[in-house]
């Protein structure tokens, strides 16, 4: 008998000691495997990388400015009294992501609007007092932002985001 | 016998690409010699080793920066704030010198077996190009983090081409872009060591191919006759193969963890200074025998060449070995002079990383000499006096006579 | 002890001790002494209250002209700060930043993702100040030295009057265990120079230990990750050769 033909029953002869070696072998290979995986992920220092601080004195209502925070646009929009009004005025039930004006701006700060420019549809940059509402209109798609940020028309599934920020004095916003 | 099933899909996709039917032939159909012992290992333990530089290196890749003002901060990046970064850097810096030392192992075992020998001779070849390949992979890689031993061994190393009569300096300018080694030669050889270990890929394929037109040598040296003498690859080798990959992945764990700057040089954790060399410059332990070869040839241009023929002579080994038996086990003088060798091998390696003086300097070139010897004189000249050990008949009857005298030790 | 012989096994597995360093070949260098740090071995952890004694030492002697430029004030926390007390470190210093909206560079404290900035702004304004000698960034000089934090401690605490004869020429100093004897960092520690938070005694030798302690962890701060990691590791890797053994014979033994 040759040392082949006892190869090609023995393949189907699997006992516990074969399988539990197999078993390691297996959970070493999908160990290895996560180191690889988690490199991809944001590293120490781009999760650190704290807040940005910027200087708002010189904005005047009816202006918009871009600053940068963690790689991505932050919007910072002084309103007009008739913006807020257009803003508050709106039915919530007209809205696809309802959401009142005063819980987009800090308390007793509704004349400064603080956004993450950043289109909810697929990650194009609005732009500003443009659109349907005279808010923004993002123009990869065509998605209408109204004077709160608020997606009125078009694709996008919801609000511009409202980053984490403090006034830390009245001409001094701290945004993350 | 072709590969059978009655799955309609495999069969589908099968008859079209016929990868299975590949596989199935590779690891059930094709004989391997049942013989063939722990010696053997080293060639699946290479292709882990080539699969893992390849993917931690472009892993690593994602995260370095190849320039001369970023590549020291961007490797620091990679050790302090990636995630498991430095688990992926000491794998790739580490895993280069395991790298080495299988490759070296498993040429001493095609050294000692006669593994080069007719009809084998273009696996041997092929091998010896991949370890040319493999040098150049890992003498490039050293000097991606832009410390102090990565900029003066890529001066050095380049240096090396200026001993060349007349072409030499423009070859030199050619290899650096520049006027000495900069920022052009940090991204060039980013560029190539990225690029080679997909051509040793590829050889290793070349390799693999050659190896199974005429299959596996063994420990007996003498062709498989009947089925009695072979073996199918699964299961029989694909288990001992995963435990030399355990065995040999322990090894390797114990410098990564433990000892992960064991093997390298704390000059290399100092950012290249271009104005101030080294006190003391030495290659990576995988090159010393070969830079104690250089240095021991008193001329500059003899020297280089020394130090290419110390490879160039692996090439046509198969044509200066004139014994008729394969195995070193059959061949009692050779088996002697293998160790020597082997040995010389280590002096070779140990003079290279001392200061080329004095002593070392002597040993250094009394190594050399032997070394060219050995395969220039002795190879030659031991097959006309050698008088080998008659051979078994076939490699059943030799293990199975080995099986019974050890019977015991089998049951136990 | 075991991780000592584990270290000569290495040595031994890769041939003869093949990366004989500068210090040797110079012949005449003192081999630095060694300690029995914490954090050696195949467990060893960081002494955190040693390092965060040596970065005191740091902070107030060493950083006048070294630098530590891969150190961010966040990763004080990975050696026992807490995230109030790596901030309030933080706010000591100003960093540059900018530009701001006119175009202008302008200073700010710091804060917990800064670097620790460099005493100098550059290698030759560094060379300039202290007599055209580079004062090293420390970040990884524990790794950058042969003998690592054994001569970084040897060296600091090893300054001595008896020069055995050598001539150092004016503006070095002479130090054994430095290779070519006479380096140009006067000696940087003195008995009491400084006053330790935790009130332990400010020696020489203290404070050079706890510096170079100090320095480990800078230039290597995943080492306990990795020792950690690397035990249950080796622990699988051993296991598992074992079991692949016994199938290995078990799946051999058909053929007889």
């Amino acid at each position: 008998m040759s040392a082949a033909s006892h190869g090609e029953d023995g393949v189907e002869r699997r006992d516990f000691l074969v399988i539990t070696a197999g078993a390691f072998v297996g959970v070493g290979a999908v160990g290895l495997v996560w180191p690889f995986v988690d490199q991809m992920n944001p590293s120490a220092d781009v999760l650190a990388l704290s807040s940005t601080e910027v200087d708002i004195s010189a904005i005047e209502p009816g202006q918009s400015i871009t600053v940068s925070w963690r790689g991505k646009p932050v919007f910072i929009r002084r309103r007009t009294e008739a913006e807020i009004e257009a803003a508050t005025a709106v039915d919530l039930s007209d809205l696809p992501d309802p959401e009142t004006d005063d819980v987009r701006h800090k308390e007793g700060k509704a004349e400064w609007l603080v956004l993450v420019g950043i289109c909810t549809h697929l990650g194009c940059v609005p732009l500003g007092f443009q659109g349907e509402y005279d808010g923004w209109f993002c123009p990869c798609h065509g998605s209408h932002y109204d004077t709160s940020g608020r997606i009125r028309k078009g694709p996008a599934p919801t609000n511009l985001e409202v980053p984490e920020y403090d006034f830390v004095t009245d001409t001094q916003i701290k945004i993350g | 016998m072709s590969f059978q099933t009655d799955n309609k899909l495999i069969k589908w996709f099968d008859d079209r690409l016929p990868l299975v039917t590949v596989m199935h032939h590779t690891f059930v159909q094709h004989p391997y010699p049942r013989n063939l012992n722990f010696a053997y290992q080293f060639g699946s333990i290479l292709g882990v080793m080539l699969t893992l530089q390849i993917v931690t290196g472009i892993v690593l890749a994602m995260h370095y920066t190849a320039h001369t003002s970023m590549a020291f901060d961007s490797v620091e990046h990679i050790m302090r704030d990636v995630n498991y970064g430095w688990l992926l850097r000491y794998m790739h810096a580490n895993g280069a010198s395991m790298f080495f030392i299988a490759v070296y192992l498993h040429m001493f075992r095609g050294l000692y077996y006669g593994s080069y020998k007719a009809p084998r001779e273009m696996i041997w070849m092929i091998g010896v190009v991949i370890l040319l390949v493999m040098m150049a992979t890992g003498f490039m890689g050293y000097v991606l983090p832009w410390g102090q031993m990565s900029f003066w061994g890529a001066t050095v190393i380049t240096n090396l081409f200026s001993a060349l009569p007349i072409v030499g300096d423009p070859i030199v300018t050619w290899l650096w872009g520049g006027f000495a080694v900069d920022n052009p030669t940090l991204n060039r050889f980013f560029s190539l060591h990225y690029l080679l270990p997909f051509v040793i890929f590829g050889l290793v394929f070349l390799h693999l191919v050659a190896l199974h037109q005429k299959g596996s040598t063994n420990p007996l040296g003498i062709e498989i006759k009947g089925p009695a003498d072979y073996i199918s690859f699964h299961p029989y080798f694909t288990v001992k193969d995963f435990f030399g990959f355990a065995v040999f992945g322990t090894v390797f764990a114990v410098f990564v963890f433990w000892f992960p700057n064991y093997l390298g040089h704390a000059d290399n954790y100092i950012p290249a200074d271009p104005l101030v060399t080294p006190a003391h410059i030495v290659p990576e332990w995988y090159f010393l025998p070969f830079y104690a070869i250089l240095r021991a040839v008193p001329d500059k241009l003899m020297g280089v060449l020394a130090m290419f023929a110390a490879i160039g002579v692996l090439f046509i080994l198969p044509w200066l070995d004139r014994s008729r038996v394969r195995s070193a086990a059959f061949r009692p003088q050779y088996k002697w002079f293998f160790w020597i060798f082997a040995l010389d091998c280590v002096v070779l390696g140990y003079v290279g990383s001392q200061p080329a003086e004095g002593l070392m300097l002597v040993i250094s070139r009394i190594a050399t000499i032997y070394y060219f010897a050995h395969f220039l004189i002795l190879m030659p000249v031991l097959g006309w006096f050698e008088r080998p050990k008659p051979l078994p008949t076939s490699i059943a009857e030799a293990v199975l006579a080995g099986k019974t005298s050890t019977s015991e030790g089998e049951k136990a | 002890m075991v991780y000592r012989s584990i270290k000569v096994l290495a040595a031994a597995l890769v041939g003869l001790g093949l990366t004989t360093g500068a210090a040797l070949a110079a012949g005449e260098v003192k081999p630095p002494r060694t300690v029995d740090w914490h954090h050696s071995g195949p467990f060893g952890t960081y002494d955190r209250a040693q390092v965060q004694r040596g970065f005191q030492v740091y902070k107030e002697v060493c950083a006048s002209c070294h630098g530590l430029k891969y150190i961010a004030y966040r990763n004080l926390m990975e050696i026992g700060f807490s995230e109030d007390q790596a901030k309030a470190i933080a706010g000591e210093y100003t960093v540059e930043d900018g530009p701001d909206a006119s175009g202008d560079m302008f200073e700010r404290p710091a804060r917990l993702s800064d670097k620790i900035p460099s005493p100098f702004p550059n290698a030759n304004a560094a060379k300039a100040s202290n007599g055209g000698a580079y004062p090293i960034d420390l970040s990884l000089a524990a790794k950058a030295r042969v003998g690592g934090e054994d001569y970084l401690y040897s060296l600091l605490s090893g300054y001595t009057d008896d020069t055995h004869g050598h001539e150092c020429s004016t503006g070095t100093y002479y130090n054994p265990y430095f290779p070519g004897s006479c380096l140009a960092m006067p000696p940087p520690l003195l008995d009491d120079l400084i006053e330790y938070v935790d009130g332990t005694p400010a020696t020489t030798e203290q404070m050079s230990k706890d510096v170079s302690a100090f320095l480990t962890w800078t230039a290597e701060p995943k080492m306990e990750e990795r020792k950690q990691m690397g035990f249950k590791v080796i622990v699988f890797l051993i296991i598992m050769a074992g079991l692949l053994y016994a199938a290995k014979r078990r799946i051999w033994a058909r053929l007889h």
